[in-house]
């Protein structure tokens, strides 16, 4: 009697255009059986973190061309943080140069997926960070 | 649980957008809510926003929510779109046209994904808005996915129906036909800046105008002392009083969306004022019991009978060894097995 669907918030924080990559990859989660609510573009954190808490996600993929990820994603996880989110996934899309890698990391994000990662490995990566929340009833 | 519901009275947003995962999620935990937050819902005004794809619903949602909202209303906003019958999965994009309302903690947006139900709506709607309702919210926006002809759910779900149409969407032939337009309360012509748009509001009128002389001559037979009688789908007897107008609205410049929140408000002082406001809730009392009853009968039919003795009979049937009526008829004698 149990219906476990993994809903993704898809978001594009800061102002670039290009959300060519965030539709494919919506387009590729909602065909491995996924529910995700894309947000559009240009949202501020504050949007990005709002709309997961009330959407009540189990992951959050980002999706950030523009460099600006060293301020935003601090950001997105300090309001996190302020919400007793931590619990859920944060996931990178886009463009991070190596340089930066280690210092997302340490903020808080799961995965980075660069240009040209298969959708496999992005649906894997979220099914395995959303596990526990799978396995955990109530909340 | 019971902490997860105090908060929910108290109209905590984590526990709100938690309880409604626990809905969609499990049927048990489903009813427990309801059961336990019944007694605090029924303020909150229900308002169904359906229409056909491309009629501009989320955007039009949005600029309602924030007229509702320069009028100090709380606003809940349930956002349906269909789940893909093939991978069950589902793109939820209707947060892109609501932007502009976040930030407003007078606000509470939650897509969902229909998951296999048909109607427009998804199973957990219903229940869904209940915990809107106890959570505090003054007005209730359900958008339903984009509809046809037949996802009619909605005017048994909602208090007020808004129906959204939009210039050329065939509308010459389709608005005389039944279903989707008839369950209307308010009739929107949104994008009414296109091309075409004084064509579709004047079908519209026309079909009202049609609708109204039946209306007119029923009445002389039934008499409106009568009409408590009447069934879930004699609508249009019930708001014999309230005349459905056509709205004209430019949604992203909010033109003429002040003069549909005005009708929406009406409408609800209306059916407060008339007896109509308990007609439509024993009307939403009708469908949320059938939908129960229903599930309950597919569960006792899952649990007594099993999957191999179902598929055996699906084979009689397909082979035409026994006829269909026959096959139910004695899955029927199985479902309650102790009786």
């Amino acid at each position: 009697m149990e219906e476990r669907k993994i809903r993704v918030l898809l978001a594009k924080p800061g102002l670039d255009g290009h959300d060519r990559g965030a539709k494919v990859i919506a387009r590729g989660l909602r065909d491995a059986g996924m529910e995700v609510i894309y947000t559009g573009l240009r949202q501020t954190p504050e949007m990005v973190v709002e709309a997961a808490l009330q959407e009540d996600v189990d992951a959050i993929g980002l999706s950030i061309l523009s460099g600006a990820h060293k301020a935003l994603v601090p950001r997105i996880m300090e309001l996190m943080r302020d919400q007793a989110m931590t619990d859920i996934p944060v996931f990178l899309g886009g463009i991070v140069p190596n340089d930066d890698v280690a210092e997302m990391k340490e903020a808080g994000v799961t995965a980075i997926f660069g240009p040209g990662t298969s959708m496999d490995k992005i649906v894997e990566a979220i099914r395995a960070a959303t596990s526990h929340r799978e396995a955990s009833s109530s909340g | 649980m019971d902490d997860l519901l105090e908060r929910v009275r108290q109209g905590d947003r984590r526990a709100v957008a938690r309880a409604i995962t626990q809905i969609e999620r499990s049927k048990d935990r489903a009813r427990e809510i309801v059961i336990k937050l019944y007694p605090e819902t029924g303020m909150a005004h229900i308002v169904g926003i359906t229409g056909a794809p491309g009629t501009g619903k989320s955007t039009l949602v949005n600029e309602i929510a924030r007229e509702l909202r320069r009028r100090d209303l709380l606003v809940g906003i349930i956002a349906v779109d269909p789940s893909s019958p093939f991978t069950g999965g589902a793109l939820l994009g209707d947060r892109i046209r609501m932007q502009d309302l976040a930030g407003d903690s007078g606000i509470f947006i939650r897509s969902m994904a229909s998951r296999g139900s048909l109607g427009g709506l998804a199973g957990a709607t219903s229940s869904a808005a209940k915990v809107l309702d106890a959570a505090g919210f003054d007005v209730i926006l359900i958008e339903t996915v984009g509809a046809g002809q037949a996802e009619v759910t909605i005017a048994n779900t909602a208090h007020t129906t808004v129906v959204v149409d939009a210039p050329g969407m065939g509308d010459e032939i389709q608005s005389i036909k039944a279903g989707i337009l008839e369950i209307a309360d308010i009739l929107v012509v949104n994008k009414a800046d296109r091309q075409g748009a004084a064509n579709t509001v004047k079908a519209l009128r026309m079909m009202l105008h049609m609708g109204q002389q039946k209306r007119q001559s029923r009445s002389g037979v039934r008499p409106a002392t009568n009409l408590a009688t009447g069934t879930a789908n004699n609508r249009s007897d019930d708001q014999a009083d309230w005349a459905v107008r056509v709205f004209e609205t430019v949604a992203p410049d909010a033109r003429g969306v002040a003069e549909v929140v005005n009708a929406i408000l009406a409408h609800r002082q209306y059916l407060k004022q008339s007896d109509q406001w308990l007609e439509r809730e024993k009307d939403r009392s009708r469908e949320e019991i059938q939908q129960i009853l229903q599930a309950h009968l597919d569960l006792q039919l899952e649990r007594n009978v099993s999957n191999t003795e179902r598929e055996h009979l699906v084979t009689a049937v397909a082979d035409r060894e026994i006829d269909p009526y026959t096959a139910a008829a004695r899955l029927f004698t199985q479902i309650f097995p102790d009786r």
